[in-house]
């Protein structure tokens, strides 16, 4: 609030009220419901529900195909971040670099972030195409004989591929800026310093790009967990099958599709545990430990 | 001149070129690298827009080529203007507009929105405004995705399965814009409210004729946020949108896919440029706009 504020009681109250009721009915009412139906078990056909307290949370954590989907989200998880930053990361340093064609570069870089991502998994199910796709090609040509939708890896690895290609762009955007605020003082002061500008790179940008990086690094897990449910969805053409999944997209193929509400809804809880831990752990450990310049 | 006067100024002329040769080779290697990158991010785009050209029957034998066809404008007409799906009431022409409507209006309800807490909450003395705050900002913390379900079964409670309001509405139940302003508003100099009141505008006044012109830049940058981002919803409008004539072009995906899963003849072409389609908008705003939409994305930490 400003020093200089106005005192009038009704108007701000008035200026709120529409964000409060959009919050309250289409946020807060949703969010009890999921933590209240988990604690119920919901008959398929509508007819009622029994109390089963946690028992929708024990079912989760004994099933072993619940395991598996975590497990694949976490590697998923891995890759898609570590894929995706490394590559915009290099590339950002490039374009920093470069003086002619910078703003070429980066239009041409950044424009795949206004891409839905099940956008991107249609134009993947084109690469990937099974008999003339020029991605399966390539892996023919490595002598991989690539079935997406068919075999459970190749299908990962189409997932993995499209995900990055969709996320470049946004960590791309980021890296730059973050490194085009550096100052000059302080790069021409590494310029003296240090001569290799592969050293000069980790004892000096690096560590003024941590915040970037960090942050990045949430949006990019938080990125990964939901976002790629347009990417998932696609590319196995809404038939999950035995076709790899991640959680969010378990919640929505159990709720949804196999309206399992308790089960369901236990699902969104446990996701909503993770996300908050996730944002805690951002504003909490990590903006702690940084050094801002 | 002598050979070896020939050979000095040689050396002369050659050696600051060869002084700076090693930086040009890393030169070299960076614009290397970012051809590459680019090309990466578009080659898949310019396959997508080649098989377009060419007619279904060649696209399933061959996939992309390097030929371009003259099947362009038959397959737009098809896109756009031939109905298709199980009602037969689905076109791209209806499917484009729904897109601009969820876009379009998601962005200005978010902003309109999102601008006015952020002013009751930065410039009133408020009793309750950390309260507010605090439940405002808790909405940052969960995705839509993850209460997916029970947000369904509330628009369904409310009668608003395949509305414009249902589909846009529940979206904006996130605090993302408010964030932004209030970031903005606070870094307006107080000297300027101050001087507001001494010439007696009222908050009103004040949040109309200068709030709202000085803040241009950022609301021009919030817009194109969340246009791109209400246009390239996908888990939300497949959820609620069931009839046909109600489907954006991306929730349409779905829809297209299965153009490529024909029995008989797979509609690439139909399908390919449906695709497109739906990336030109968001893509050209951002292209044209794009120092605006770093600055939006880059300057506030959410």
């Amino acid at each position: 609030m400003k020093r200089a504020g106005f005192a009038t009681k009704w108007l701000p109250i008035t200026l709120l009220l529409p964000q409060l009721i959009i919050i309250a009915v289409f946020f807060y009412w949703p969010a009890a419901h999921a933590i209240h139906s988990s604690l119920y078990l919901q008959d398929p056909f509508g007819f009622g529900s029994t109390f089963v307290g946690a028992e929708n949370y024990s079912d989760l954590a004994g099933n072993s195909e619940y395991r598996r989907i975590a497990w694949f989200t976490v590697v998923f998880t891995i890759l898609v971040t570590f894929f995706s930053l490394a590559i915009a990361l290099l590339l950002a340093v490039k374009a920093d670099k470069v003086i002619r064609g910078a703003r070429s570069y980066r239009t041409l870089l950044m424009w795949v972030y206004a891409v839905a991502p099940p956008v991107a998994g249609f134009i993947g199910l084109i690469m990937f195409n099974q008999s003339w796709g020029p991605l399966t090609r390539f892996f023919q040509s490595l002598g991989w004989d690539f079935k997406l939708g068919v075999n459970y890896m190749d299908t990962a690895t189409a997932m993995v591929i499209v995900s990055v290609w969709k996320q470049i762009p946004v960590n791309f955007i980021f890296f730059l800026s973050g490194l085009q605020s550096i100052p000059r003082s302080v790069r021409e002061a590494a310029l003296i310093d240090n001569r290799s500008a592969s050293g000069r790179f980790w004892d000096v940008t690096f560590p003024l790009l941590a915040p970037t990086a960090f942050f990045l690094l949430i949006i990019n897990i938080t990125y990964s967990l939901f976002e790629t449910f347009g990417v998932i969805d696609t590319l196995v053409k809404g038939e999950p099958g035995n076709n790899p999944m991640t959680l969010v997209y378990k919640v929505y193929v159990d709720g949804f599709r196999g309206n399992d509400m308790g089960g369901s809804s236990a699902q969104s809880v446990v996701l909503m545990v993770l996300v908050l831990a996730l944002t805690v752990f951002q504003f909490r450990l990590v903006e702690r430990r940084i050094h801002y310049t | 001149m002598s050979e070896a006067n020939q050979a000095a100024l040689a050396a002369a002329i050659i050696t600051p070129k060869k002084r700076r040769r090693p930086i040009r080779g890393a030169d070299v290697l960076d614009h290397a690298v970012l051809i590459i990158g680019s090309l990466l991010m578009l080659v898949p785009l310019i396959m997508v827009f080649q098989m377009t050209t060419l007619p279904d029957v060649e696209v399933m034998k061959t996939g992309p080529t390097f030929e371009i066809g003259n099947e362009l404008g038959p397959n737009f007409d098809k896109a756009m203007f031939q109905a298709s799906g199980f009602s037969g009431e689905n076109t791209g022409t209806n499917m484009l507009k729904n897109s601009f409507i969820l876009g379009i209006g998601f962005a200005v309800g978010k902003i309109i929105i999102g601008m006015m807490a952020a002013y009751a909450i930065v410039y009133f003395r408020l009793r309750f405004a950390s309260f507010a705050f605090w439940i405002i900002f808790t909405t940052l913390l969960l995705p839509l995705e993850v209460r997916i379900l029970p947000s369904y079964e509330v628009v369904q409670k409310l009668g608003m399965l395949n509305t414009y309001h249902g589909l846009i509405v529940p979206l904006i139940a996130s605090a993302t814009a408010t964030f932004f302003f209030r970031q903005y508003f606070r870094s307006v100099p107080e000297e300027l409210v101050e001087a507001a009141r001494i010439d007696g505008a009222g908050p009103v006044k004040f949040f109309i004729d200068i709030l709202v012109p000085l803040s241009k830049t950022m609301i021009a940058a919030m817009f194109i946020i969340m246009f791109v981002f209400g246009w390239n919803q996908y888990l939300w409008p497949t959820m609620i949108t069931t009839e046909e004539d109600m489907f954006t072009l991306v929730r349409g995906i779905k829809q297209i896919t299965q153009d490529l899963e024909g029995n008989n003849i797979p509609e690439y072409g139909r399908a390919n440029l449906l695709a497109l389609i739906a990336i030109l908008p968001p893509v050209l705003v951002v292209i044209f706009f794009q120092s605006w939409f770093v600055k939006g994305l880059t300057e506030s930490d959410k």
